[in-house]
């Protein structure tokens, strides 16, 4: 609390009548210009909350019915007017030619890595990585329904067993043991014969048996050696790579009640340009084929 | 706590019940016309700043097709910093900051060295203020027939003077801030859409903010700047010790004062023309202060009565603390008259120059010039950047193998159109492709820059099926050029799962 106001005898000056300890404080007036830029910026904030919004809670739109949100719409359009030429050059050319040309292949590459982490990552994972559980990684090179640019472009435009595109890739593949189609003992086989097309195996004789019932059951998608069928999205047996996982109690469940993994049909959803874009970037990702 | 004791604090006056003001009203400065050399040396000063200022944008610099040709240019849409034959990019960025940290040293060192000179003479706050002050003297008259002017009616002679030299003031302004925009655009080329309309909003947003700023703090903010806004006065103490010439009144000469013809008094006539021609409006009499600026005109003032009254010059003077003392304590039992005034300038020292402050701010001015030309001198302008695929960290192969993928980005600073060989320096076994690059005659993957541009490529780096790695191997990604000579090297690593 303000004490007594007196004249510090040193520098002639006047204090505040602020004490603390014995320590006066001296009195430094502020220059009146400063004061009253104060009060115009109070004035300026006053006329501020009147005209924008910014009263909290109240939904208060200020007068000039001024939002972000509103503002930025018709940056977004100019934005996107700015992309048209190039994305009209995207919709004409093949995903192979947009590759071969560098301009319009930097501008795929840099629009199709962020078309894939919006709409791809969820499931394929933030670098194509994939995940054990039916989403394939897009960075190796084992492809479910080939890898070249017209099929990655397929693949992307129809999706993939999801029932609404009658184009869509693969083919259901039966529930071998939920369907009767083989008994548990069977099943098991089956799959010590799996294991032995990669050298797995540990049972000579049960991989034996399983080599008749899976020529019976499985060679017509599959293939004689497991080599898989790309057009039914058979995947490939022998290879090392194992998208419900590769271990023998997987392949069980896989052989007992199938699987049988889906994606939707881009096509329906995003422009061709961006679906074309995708399929450059997608390419790039493992090489492609 | 003790009361504190000092020698020189008489009794407390009684207390008294009026308080002083907490605001203050400014007390108008006007100052006085001065000639004399340090005033010539500020006129010259101010002339070679504002003339670097307004010119420099217009000076050329040819740099080939397609490149601006303005010699100094801040291309912001570009990302590039252009300084005749010097071309910075955005990541090169510390090249300004070592500017800024030999500006900042700088202005320690010549603080140390020297006192307030930025503050008095370079400052673009002094420089600016004292053409607007010439402005004011030439439109109004001096110091007399401004402070009468603004006594007069708000009609008439005060309103056509008035105008002009706000006219004159917005215009100075108008230039400074249409300046300062042809730093950051092509000059010739900014001109004439600036004129007709056409220039962006950007420009025009940072013409006017120039153009305010320089109006109000030239020509009404003025002194207020430096007392109230600016806080280099503030830390100056710190910089200022009793070896840095200061402006100083010799008060051991000086005092008392008294007139010209009394006896026994010293040499100030206490005319106050040190105090009449002060752009901030003190009295270097009263010591050092936070408000004086260093400019020393009051050094001129009192140097041109003196030599009226035919007495030596020098009463006030840019002098040490330390000599001050000297002369002050030689001089003190002599009597005024010239017998002190010739026994106390004998007592002055010399500056001191070399001392601790000193020899670090040099030092250190030293070690930041020497790093700044180093790395200029080692600049590449060629560069690899490795950048390692973090998901997945690596990928498992149809048969086994392992792949590991890069990006790799090839900047080139310069305008030709390099090809370079891409090698990859690592365990033996592992194979490099690079996707939609060319390869030479021996399969290996060329890469070719973009003038004054980045290329990026994708590097995918496969270890067969069978390769013993351990999980983590250093590998080098070399550029090698067509004589065999590697112009960059970067290096990254080769991840795998853990054997």
């Amino acid at each position: 609390m303000p004490t007594k106001v007196e004249k510090d005898s040193i520098t002639g000056r006047m204090t505040t009548g602020h004490e603390w300890d014995g320590l006066k404080e001296l009195n430094t007036p502020l220059p009146k210009w400063w004061l009253y830029t104060f009060y115009a910026c109070i004035a300026f904030a006053v006329v501020w909350m009147v005209v924008y919004p910014a009263i909290p809670m109240t939904g208060a739109r200020g007068l000039t019915g001024w939002t972000a949100r509103g503002a930025i719409g018709p940056e977004l359009e100019a934005e996107r007017a700015k992309q048209e030429p190039m994305l009209a050059k995207l919709r004409a050319a093949t995903p192979a030619e947009i590759a071969a040309d560098p301009e319009l292949r930097a501008y795929a590459m840099a629009g199709g890595r962020i078309a894939f982490a919006n709409n791809c990552a969820g499931c394929h994972g933030a670098g194509g990585q994939g995940a054990t559980g039916g989403f394939p990684s897009l960075a190796d090179d084992d492809w479910l329904y080939g890898g070249s640019y017209e099929s990655i472009h397929t693949t992307i435009e129809h999706g993939v067993r999801n029932g609404t595109d009658s184009d869509a890739r693969g083919i259901a593949m039966p529930r071998f043991l939920a369907d009767g189609l083989l008994k548990p003992a069977e099943v098991a086989d089956v799959a010590e014969y799996v294991l032995s097309l990669n050298g797995r195996s540990t049972d000579a004789a049960a991989a034996g048996r399983g080599e008749t019932l899976f020529a019976e059951n499985c060679v017509s998608c599959h293939g004689e050696k497991g080599e898989g069928n790309r057009d039914m999205g058979a995947p490939r047996l022998s290879d090392q790579v194992w998208l419900y996982g590769g271990d023998k109690a997987s392949l069980v469940q896989s052989i007992s009640y199938s699987r049988a993994g889906v994606m939707p049909a881009w096509g329906s959803r995003l422009d061709p340009a961006v679906i074309n874009m995708l399929t450059v970037y997608v390419h790039s990702l493992g090489g492609g084929e | 706590m003790g009361e504190v004791k000092h020698p020189e604090r008489t009794q407390p006056e009684a207390p008294t019940t009026t308080s002083a003001p907490l605001y203050a009203t400014r007390q108008k400065v006007y100052p006085k016309a001065v000639h004399g050399s340090v005033r010539r040396a500020k006129w010259l000063i101010l002339a070679l700043c504002l003339g670097l200022y307004y010119t420099v944008p217009l000076i050329r610099w040819d740099r080939g097709p397609e490149m601006p040709d303005q010699a100094v240019l801040v291309d912001m849409n570009a990302g590039r910093l252009f300084f005749f034959w010097i071309e910075i990019w955005p990541q090169e960025v510390y090249y300004l900051t070592g500017l800024l940290m030999l500006g900042a040293i700088g202005l320690f060192a010549a603080t140390s060295l020297f006192g307030r000179v930025w503050c008095g003479f370079a400052c673009p706050q002094t420089v600016w203020t004292d053409l607007f002050m010439l402005v004011e003297r030439k439109v109004q008259g001096d110091r007399n027939a401004r402070m009468k002017l603004d006594l007069q009616p708000w009609t008439g002679e005060w309103l056509r003077k008035k105008a002009l030299t706000h006219a004159i003031w917005l215009g100075i302004a108008a230039a400074t801030g249409g300046a300062w925009i042809m730093y950051f655009n092509d000059a010739l080329e900014m001109t004439p859409r600036f004129f007709t309309g056409q220039a962006s909003l950007e420009v025009y947003f940072f013409f006017g903010l120039f153009t305010a700023t320089t109006y109000l703090l030239a020509g009404w903010a003025r002194e207020q700047v430096c007392t109230y806004m600016c806080p280099w006065p503030r830390f100056q103490a710190a910089m200022l010790d009793e070896n840095s010439l200061v402006v100083t009144y010799r008060a051991w000469r000086g005092e008392p004062r008294g007139k010209a013809k009394a006896e026994g008094i010293g040499d100030c006539v206490d005319c106050r023309a040190c105090v009449h021609v002060c752009p901030t409006g003190i009295d270097i009499r009263d010591g050092q202060q936070l408000e004086c600026i260093g400019c020393g005109l009051c050094i001129d003032a009192c140097d041109d009565v003196m030599g009226k009254l035919g007495r030596p010059k020098g009463l006030i003077a840019f002098e040490t603390l330390t000599s001050l003392a000297a002369s002050e304590a030689a001089a003190q039992f002599v009597p005024p008259g010239p017998q002190r005034s010739a026994c106390g300038m004998q007592a002055r020292r010399p500056q001191k120059i070399i001392r601790p402050r000193t020899l670090i701010y040099a030092g250190v001015l030293t070690l930041v010039v020497a790093v700044m030309a180093g790395s200029w001198l080692l600049r590449q302008t060629t560069s690899l950047a490795v950048l390692r695929d973090r998901a997945p960290i690596f990928v498992k192969l149809s048969d086994g193998g392992i792949r590991n993928a890069y990006t790799l980005k090839l900047g080139d600073k310069t305008r030709g159109v390099e090809a370079y060989n891409l090698v990859l320096d690592g365990p033996k076994g592992l194979h490099l492709i690079v996707l939609d690059a060319e390869s030479d005659p021996s399969g290996a993957p060329v890469l070719t820059t973009r003038p004054d541009g980045i290329t990026q490529w994708r590097a995918l780096v496969t270890a067969p099926a069978g390769l013993k790695l351990p999980d983590s191997v250093p590998v080098t990604f070399k550029l090698v050029d067509a004589r065999g000579h590697t112009e960059v090297s970067t290096a990254s690593v080769f991840l795998g799962p853990k054997p």
